[in-house]
């Protein structure tokens, strides 16, 4: 059930979006019920959205106030919520990482190794072991948050960022685990890095993963 | 082709924005002051979102290969064509070969200069819009050095000539001023400050620090209290969302923001006052004031039929 208390909540986001609220918290269930909630919305074609962006436990809608006022966008949003016990999200497609763990491409296996109190080939076959699910891509262009890093591997974030992270690096930030598709600042641990091309603007899909992906690491 | 001469600080190609990937990550970029960037568009017979450049602070020297018109919108500075000088907010000719020179800055942070036919870089996911921090659109990912040459679309009339001094209306312009109140719709966690703090945000001067740019502007004043967490589970933002960190010091998002974050949005500043932040300086104070959704919506209209009523110079 998707009301506990105060949730489910739409919020204005400005005059021209709303944050669907399905709860406060970073859980599987939850963010696959946001997934199912955002394949709704784009299957149901609601004039005037624009465009959604699913996060671990809401969805932002963007609209356009000129073709469906604020009044009408929350009536569909709300109609769309009392309809999503009968929506079946298929399971995710599952995308196999192949990832070069430690040395130069993994930079902080050792520390993680350390911190965890186990050697670096028992993190990397504990992080390969999981089949992982895409809660959402954000912050920076194709940079993928995971759900369903072991526990055991939990380690703190760097305390001083890098400036670059080389691209396809994959790296573990307190509970979570996530991949690197562009160069930018960061401060996760970095344990690996792939080859795959995770952004390429040549492509028809020029990301490789979208939220609600399954994905496996593969060593290599 | 439009070749640039002298870049200026920070010239950077824009259109409308890229729409449809911030669901990857990708933030919309595109003008910072979208009254302008329109204003300036519609002047030259352009469609409302094509590319034009954005200007920042100190302008560019650049030379037109063809006859074409030209508007300057947005912050005012002294533009000449040849040795001539000439007035923002109009539609001016230029001859092939001209150089066109910014001068002196007068007032405002950023202009936009259009061209008619607009400038032709080929679209990177969708957009020519240049976003610095991912190296990408606009013209390889990057601001314009000298030596660069643009290339511009089909001119939209065959004769620009006879097009030449049409002005926009000052009635439509921002209304540009150091002290800006900006309206905005609060939420989506105004429930994440206690009372006192939310009164402190709508009562409060807050002024720009340096720390503003392309993705976003700090603004410091007094702090807003939030009621527990100072942190929520990342989600959504949009060009425009006030967050507020643990210091109590209000970020304001602009137009490369990132597309989630994890502090807590006290409010959203209306689509139709954020060329007023856009034009704003270091130093410069800003206050809030909450209106109603409602009232945000018919705002964003009168902006969108300024542009629409304007009307094309070409007849139709």
């Amino acid at each position: 059930m998707l009301s506990n208390g105060m949730y489910p909540r739409i919020l204005p986001v400005g005059e021209a979006a709303f944050t669907i609220e399905l709860g406060d918290a970073v859980d599987a269930t939850l963010n696959r019920q946001v997934h199912t909630l955002d394949a709704a919305l784009q299957s149901w074609s609601v004039p005037g959205l624009v465009e959604t962006v699913p996060t671990y436990r809401s969805l932002l809608v963007m609209y356009d106030p000129q073709v469906c006022d604020a009044v009408a966008m929350r009536a569909a949003l709300t109609d769309a919520l009392a309809a999503l016990a009968t929506v079946d999200l298929p399971e995710g497609r599952l995308v196999e990482i192949p990832v070069r763990y430690g040395d130069e491409w993994g930079p902080d296996l050792a520390d993680v190794a350390a911190h965890c109190g186990m050697t670096a080939q028992a993190v990397i076959e504990l992080h390969a072991q999981p089949v992982y699910t895409v809660a959402m891509l954000g912050f920076a262009p194709g940079f993928a948050y995971l759900l369903g890093l072991p526990e055991a591997l939990a380690t703190p974030r760097l305390m001083t960022p890098r400036l670059r992270v080389p691209p396809g690096s994959v790296g573990i930030a307190g509970a979570q685990t996530g991949v690197y598709a562009l160069s930018t600042p960061g401060g996760w641990r970095i344990i690996g890095r792939t080859d795959l091309a995770l952004f390429d603007p040549a492509r028809a899909e020029p990301f490789a993963l979208q939220a609600g992906d399954r994905v496996r690491f593969v060593p290599c | 082709m439009l070749e640039v001469l002298d870049p200026g600080l920070l010239t950077t190609v824009q259109d409308a924005g890229r729409r449809g990937w911030a669901r990857y990550g990708v933030p919309p970029s595109g003008p910072l002051d979208e009254a302008a960037f329109s204003a300036a568009n519609a002047l030259v017979g352009n469609s409302p979102g094509a590319a034009a450049l954005e200007i920042t602070l100190t302008g560019p020297t650049l030379r037109v290969g063809r006859e074409c018109l030209i508007a300057v919108c947005g912050a005012d500075f002294e533009v000449s064509v040849g040795a001539l000088p000439v007035p923002t907010w109009h539609a001016v000719y230029v001859r092939a070969g001209r150089i066109i020179t910014f001068g002196t800055r007068l007032s405002g942070v950023r202009a936009y200069l259009a061209i008619s036919g607009g400038i032709a870089l080929p679209p990177f996911l969708g957009s020519q819009a240049t976003y610095l921090p991912g190296g990408f659109g606009g013209l390889d990912g990057r601001a314009l050095r000298a030596g660069d040459r643009l290339p511009l679309g089909t001119s939209p009339m065959p004769n620009p000539a006879q097009y030449a001094g049409r002005v926009w209306p000052v009635d439509r312009r921002p209304p540009y001023t150091p002290h800006p109140r900006l309206r905005v719709v609060l939420g989506p966690q105004d429930d994440y400050f206690t009372a006192g703090g939310l009164a402190t945000f709508l009562n409060s001067a807050y002024q720009l620090t340096p720390d503003a740019d392309r993705m976003g502007a700090r603004l410091q004043g007094p702090p807003i209290a939030h009621r527990g967490a100072t942190g929520i589970v990342s989600d959504g933002v949009v060009t425009g969302s006030v967050q507020v960190p643990p210091d109590g010091q209000p970020i304001v998002m602009l137009a490369d923001h990132q597309t989630t974050g994890g502090y807590p949005k006290i409010a959203t500043i209306i689509q139709a006052d954020l060329p007023l932040l856009a034009q704003s300086l270091p130093g410069d104070r800003v206050s809030f004031a909450a209106v109603t959704l409602a009232e945000a919506q018919r705002m964003r209209w009168n902006l969108c039929e300024d542009v629409r009523t304007f009307g094309s110079p070409i007849p139709s």
